[in-house]
C-alpha cells in the first residue's frame, strides 16, 4: 500500500516540468491579483480572487487554499506565545483586515494541477515600503545559503540553524518558526491521480495525506519531511521535492518566497530561477550570494 | 568680570521702556525679554555670556524694573506688549532683524509678536523658554479635554494642576498680600531652594521685585481669561526653538507637542532643572541661543540642530541622542533600535564595525538618524577619541546605554591574569569610561539624560564556574548605586539592568577557561541549546529598557531567574552560598 517517496528515477523530465508548469501558474496568479489589489480589500476578499483565478486556469486541488497576510500580520504579530498553538493557529487564515497604501502582505497558494503540487509565497506592497525592499533583497542570501549548504550535503536541520543564524546576524525574526512544527521546508510530493480532491479547513486532503505517509516512512528510514532546526532533520538532504519557505520578520514587517528545490542523490538545484523575486533582484541589481 | 551695559529710554505709545545694551552693535542683535516676577535683571548672567559675540539688548517690560506702569489694566493687553517689542527692536536694529529670546512672560508676549503678520520679517529667529503662546496653549488645552482619550484628560488636567498660580493671581487682594507681606524678601532663598537658580545681586533688591510682582498681576488679570477662552489660530514663519526644562513646574513639556501645526521651522530641546533655566544654567542657554542664533544668520544647520528639528509626526524620543555600546547584536541591537522606532538620533558602537554598520542601516529603516562606531570600549583611548568625535559630531547625548560585553565561566584557579584583564576590560572598564566620558558631556551640557549600565542576574548570583563575570557584573551594580547618588542633583539618572539568561550572540561566544577546543565547542553549543530553550528574547530586556528609562527607575530585573535570584539574596543569603556551589555549566 505505502509507497516509497519520489526517487531521483522516480522524478523524470516530464514530472518536474509539471511542478514547473504549476508553480509558475501559481506565481502568475499572485502577480496578476497583485497587480489588481487597491487599499480597502480584506485578506478574505484577495484570498478569494486568488482562488477564483487558480480555478480558472485549472487547478484542481490543494495543498492548501490561498492565504493572504496584511500589514503586521505579515510578521504574525501577535501569533506567538501561549496564544500561537504551536503553529495551528486560526490567526492564519485569512482576516477581515483591510490593505491601506503603504501596507506589506503577503500571498501564499499551493494549487494542484493533475498529480502535481506547487506551494509558492509572494510579496510586495501597496506603495513604497523600504523596510520590505530591504527585506526581500536580503532574501536572495538565503536563497544562495540554502541551496550551497545543501550541495553541500550538510544536514538539513544545521542548513535551518544556518539560516538562523543569518538572521540573527541580519536583525530579523525567523518567521517561519511560527508554522507549524517550525518548519523552514516541507515535502512535496506526486499526487496519485486515482484519489478523490477533498479540501479539509482549507488544506487537500490528498497532499496532506502524502505528507503524513512521509511522516511514517521517514521515521522508518530515519529522515523527517518537516524541515527544521531541530533533532529530527539532523539527516542528509533527502532526494525529493522540498518547498522551501524561508520568512524574515522585522518590526512589523514580513516577507517571504516559497518556491521548490529539487534535491537528488547528489546535487540539488531550485526547480525554476525565474521566479518573481529573482526578477525583482535583477531589476534591483541585488545577487545572490551564499554568505 | 561683569560686562559694560549702556541703558537708554524708548518711547512705546504712552509709556517708557528702559532698554539697556551690550557688545558690539555691529553684530547681530539678540532681544533678551524677561517675565514675571522679574525684571531685565534675571538676563545678566546669560547677557553676559552672549555679549562676547552679539550686540545683546535687554528691556524692562512695562510695569517692570525702571520702566513706567501704565495707569488702568487695559495697558497690559498683549497688544500693548507687542507694542513695546516693536518699538523696542526699531530703536536698537533698524533696518535688521533681530533674535528674539524670551522667558515666561516674556515669551507669551513674543509670541504675539513673532504671529503679527507686520512683525514677522523684523525677527530672524525666536527661542521660546517656559512661555507657550496664549492662543496656542488655549487650543492645546481645549483639544485635550474635549478629547475622549484618558492620555490626553491626564495631558490637560496635569496643566491645569500646574497652573494654580494663575487662579490665584486672579483672587482679589491676596495675591497683592503675599508680595506685601515679604514673599519679595525671600525671593531669593525660595529660587534656590525650589528652583536651584542662583538670583543675580542686581535681581535682589526686595522692594524692586515686590513692585514688579504687584504690577505684573495685571498681565495675568488682562490676558488670560479671554486668550484662554476663545483661542485663534496663530501661526508664524519665524523658525522657533523651544527650549524645555523637564523639571519646570508651572508649564508641561507636553504642551507644545501640537506646535508643529503652527510652527513649520521648529526645533526642540530639553534642559535639565526647573523653570529659571537662564539662572540655573546660564551657559546651557546661552549655548543654545548662540548655536540657533548662528544657523538663523548663516542657513548651514549644525547636525546637534538638524538632530532636535521636530519633524511631522515625530516620536516621543525625537530630538533626543542615543549611544549603544556592543549594538551589533542581542541586546544592544534591539535596545537601539527600539529607541531609533521612538525618533531618536542613534549611535551604534560595536566591536565589528559591519554589525555596527547593519544596525544603523536597520535603523534607518524606521526612519531614524544612524552613525555607527567601530570602538574597543575597553580602551581609554579609543573611548575618549570616540566621545570627543561624537560630541563634536552631535553634541552630547540624552541616553547612554553600555551594553558591550563579554561571556566567561570556568574555575577561578584556572582563570588566568590574560582573562581577567580582558573580561574586566569590556565588562567593567567599558561601562566606566562610557559613563564617565558622556556623563561629563551630559552634566556640561545641562542634559537630564540616562545613563544606562547593562549588568547582570550574575551581579547577586554567586557561582563557583562564573566567579571573573559575576565579579564584573557586580562592580557594575555598586558602580551605578554610587553614581546614581552623584548624578542625581544634575537630574541624570543611572539605570540598572539586570537580565537573566537572554538568548544572545554572547551565549554563543561565552569563553570556558581550562577546556579543549572541541570541548569548548561542545559547551557552547550545549549552554546555547539551554538558553535557547529559556527563550529569553533580547527584545524583552530592550523593551524594559525603555520602560525604565521613560520611568526613571533604579534597577531593573528581567526574567523569572533574575526576580528569584535577587528575592533569594535578601531572604535567604545563605541559600544563594549553598547555590553557588552547583557547577551549572554543561
Amino acid at each position: 500500500m505505502s509507497r516509497s517517496p519520489v526517487s531521483p528515477a522516480a522524478l523524470t523530465t516530464e514530472d518536474l516540468d509539471g511542478f514547473r508548469r504549476v508553480q509558475c501558474l501559481a506565481y502568475d496568479c499572485a502577480e496578476a491579483v497583485a497587480a489588481d489589489m487597491r487599499p480597502g480589500m480584506t485578506e478574505r476578499q484577495v484570498a478569494a480572487q486568488m482562488k477564483c483565478w487558480l480555478l480558472d486556469h485549472g487547478v484542481t486541488d490543494w495543498f492548501h487554499q490561498p492565504f493572504a497576510w496584511f500589514g503586521d500580520r505579515t510578521a504574525f504579530h501577535g501569533f506567538s506565545g501561549l496564544g500561537h498553538l504551536k503553529g495551528f493557529n486560526p490567526a492564519f487564515f485569512p482576516s477581515s483586515r483591510r490593505l491601506e497604501a503603504g501596507m506589506p502582505y503577503i500571498l501564499d497558494c499551493a494549487p494542484t494541477v493533475g498529480i502535481y503540487t506547487a506551494d509558492i509565497g509572494y510579496c510586495g506592497c501597496v506603495g513604497a515600503s523600504p523596510v520590505l525592499d530591504q527585506l526581500m533583497d536580503d532574501l536572495l542570501e538565503y536563497r544562495a545559503l540554502i541551496l550551497a549548504l545543501v550541495r553541500a550535503r550538510r544536514p538539513l536541520s544545521e542548513v535551518s540553524q544556518a539560516v538562523d543564524a543569518l538572521c540573527m546576524r541580519h536583525g530579523y525574526e525567523p518567521r517561519h518558526k511560527a508554522y507549524p512544527f517550525q518548519v523552514l521546508a516541507h515535502r512535496v510530493e506526486k499526487l496519485d491521480p486515482a484519489d478523490k480532491p477533498l479540501s479539509i479547513f482549507r488544506f487537500g486532503a490528498r497532499n496532506i495525506r502524502e505528507l503524513l505517509r512521509d511522516v511514517v516512512i521517514g521515521r522508518r528510514e530515519g529522515w523527517s519531511p518537516l524541515w527544521s532546526s531541530g533533532r529530527a532533520s539532523n539527516h542528509p538532504p533527502t532526494p525529493g521535492l522540498w518547498a522551501v519557505e524561508p520568512h524574515l520578520g522585522y518590526r512589523g514587517t514580513g516577507a517571504k518566497w516559497e518556491e521548490l528545490l529539487v534535491v537528488t542523490e547528489d546535487d540539488a538545484f531550485w526547480l525554476d530561477d525565474d521566479v518573481p523575486h529573482m526578477r525583482r533582484g535583477a531589476i534591483r541589481g541585488v545577487r545572490e550570494q551564499a554568505a | 568680570m561683569s560686562v559694560p551695559v549702556s541703558s537708554q529710554r524708548v518711547a512705546s505709545g504712552d509709556v517708557m521702556l528702559s532698554v539697556y545694551r551690550r557688545g558690539d552693535a555691529r553684530r547681530p542683535t539678540v532681544l533678551l525679554v524677561h517675565g514675571y516676577p522679574d525684571n531685565a535683571t534675571t538676563w545678566q548672567p546669560v547677557a553676559d555670556l552672549l555679549a562676547a559675540d552679539f550686540h545683546v539688548v535687554t528691556y524692562d517690560v512695562r510695569g517692570a524694573g525702571a520702566s513706567d506702569r501704565p495707569g488702568a489694566r487695559a495697558g497690559y493687553r498683549l497688544e500693548k506688549l507687542a507694542d513695546d517689542l516693536a518699538a523696542v527692536i526699531a530703536t536698537v536694529s533698524p533696518g535688521v532683524p533681530v533674535h528674539l529670546v524670551a522667558h515666561d512672560w516674556g515669551s507669551i508676549q513674543s509670541w504675539e509678536a513673532v504671529c503679527r503678520d507686520s512683525l514677522q520679517a523684523r525677527i530672524a529667529s525666536f527661542t521660546s523658554i517656559s512661555g507657550p503662546g496664549l492662543d496656542h496653549a488655549g487650543t492645546w488645552l481645549r483639544r485635550r479635554l474635549l478629547s475622549a482619550s484618558p492620555r490626553a484628560w491626564r495631558e490637560g488636567l496635569g496643566q491645569v494642576l500646574r497652573s494654580w498660580y494663575v487662579v490665584f493671581f486672579h483672587l482679589p487682594f491676596l495675591p497683592a498680600l503675599a508680595w506685601r507681606l515679604g514673599l519679595a524678601g525671600l525671593w531669593p532663598r525660595l529660587m534656590r531652594r525650589v528652583e536651584g537658580a542662583a538670583v543675580p545681586a542686581a535681581a535682589r533688591p526686595a522692594a524692586q521685585r515686590r513692585a514688579d510682582g504687584l504690577a505684573g498681576l495685571d498681565l495675568y488679570r488682562a490676558n488670560f481669561l479671554p486668550r484662554l477662552w476663545r483661542p485663534q489660530r496663530r501661526t508664524t514663519r519665524v523658525p522657533v526653538q523651544l527650549l524645555v526644562p523637564v523639571n519646570e513646574h508651572y508649564v508641561s513639556p507636553h504642551i507644545h507637542d501640537d506646535l508643529p501645526d503652527a510652527v513649520p521651522r521648529l526645533w526642540r530641546r530639553e534642559l535639565a532643572g526647573g523653570h529659571w533655566p537662564q539662572l540655573s544654567r546660564p551657559q546651557a542657554v546661552a549655548s543654545c541661543v548662540a548655536e540657533f542664533v548662528r544657523f538663523a544668520e548663516s542657513g548651514d544647520e549644525p547636525l546637534s540642530l538638524r538632530r532636535v528639528r521636530v519633524a511631522g509626526g515625530a516620536g516621543r524620543d525625537h530630538g533626543r541622542l542615543v549611544i549603544v555600546t556592543g549594538a551589533g547584536s542581542g541586546i544592544g541591537r534591539e535596545t537601539l533600535l527600539d529607541f531609533a522606532q521612538r525618533g531618536a538620533c542613534v549611535v551604534a558602537v560595536d566591536i565589528s564595525l559591519m554589525a555596527a554598520e547593519r544596525t544603523a542601516m536597520l535603523a534607518r529603516l524606521l526612519g531614524a538618524e544612524a552613525h555607527a562606531f567601530r570602538v574597543d570600549v575597553g580602551s581609554a583611548a579609543a573611548m575618549a577619541a570616540f566621545a570627543a568625535e561624537c560630541e563634536h559630531l552631535l553634541g552630547a547625548p540624552d541616553v547612554v546605554v553600555n551594553n558591550a560585553g563579554i561571556g566567561m565561566a570556568g574555575a577561578f584557579l584556572q582563570t588566568e591574569a590574560a582573562d581577567w584583564e580582558r573580561l574586566l576590560g569590556v565588562n567593567l572598564m567599558g561601562v566606566i569610561h562610557g559613563s564617565r566620558l558622556f556623563g561629563r558631556q551630559m552634566v556640561a551640557a545641562g542634559k537630564a539624560g540616562h545613563i544606562v549600565n547593562v549588568a547582570s542576574a550574575a551581579a547577586f548570583s554567586p557561582n563557583r564556574a562564573m566567579s571573573a563575570y559575576a565579579t564584573s557584573k557586580a562592580a557594575v551594580f555598586m558602580l551605578n548605586d554610587c553614581l546614581r547618588a552623584e548624578l542625581a542633583a544634575q537630574g541624570i539618572g543611572v539605570v540598572t539592568v539586570c537580565p537573566g539568561f537572554v538568548d544572545t550572540a554572547i551565549s554563543t561566544s561565552i569563553q570556558f577557561l581550562g577546556v579543549s577546543e572541541r570541548e569548548q565547542a561542545r559547551k557552547r553549543s550545549a549552554s546555547q541549546r539551554l538558553y535557547q530553550l529559556r527563550n529569553l528574547s533580547p527584545k524583552t530586556v530592550a523593551a524594559a529598557i525603555l520602560a525604565a528609562v521613560d520611568s526613571d527607575r533604579a534597577i531593573v530585573l528581567v526574567g523569572i531567574e533574575a526576580w528569584s535570584m535577587r528575592l533569594l539574596q535578601c531572604l535567604a543569603p545563605w541559600l544563594t552560598r549553598a547555590m553557588a556551589r552547583i557547577d551549572p555549566t554543561p
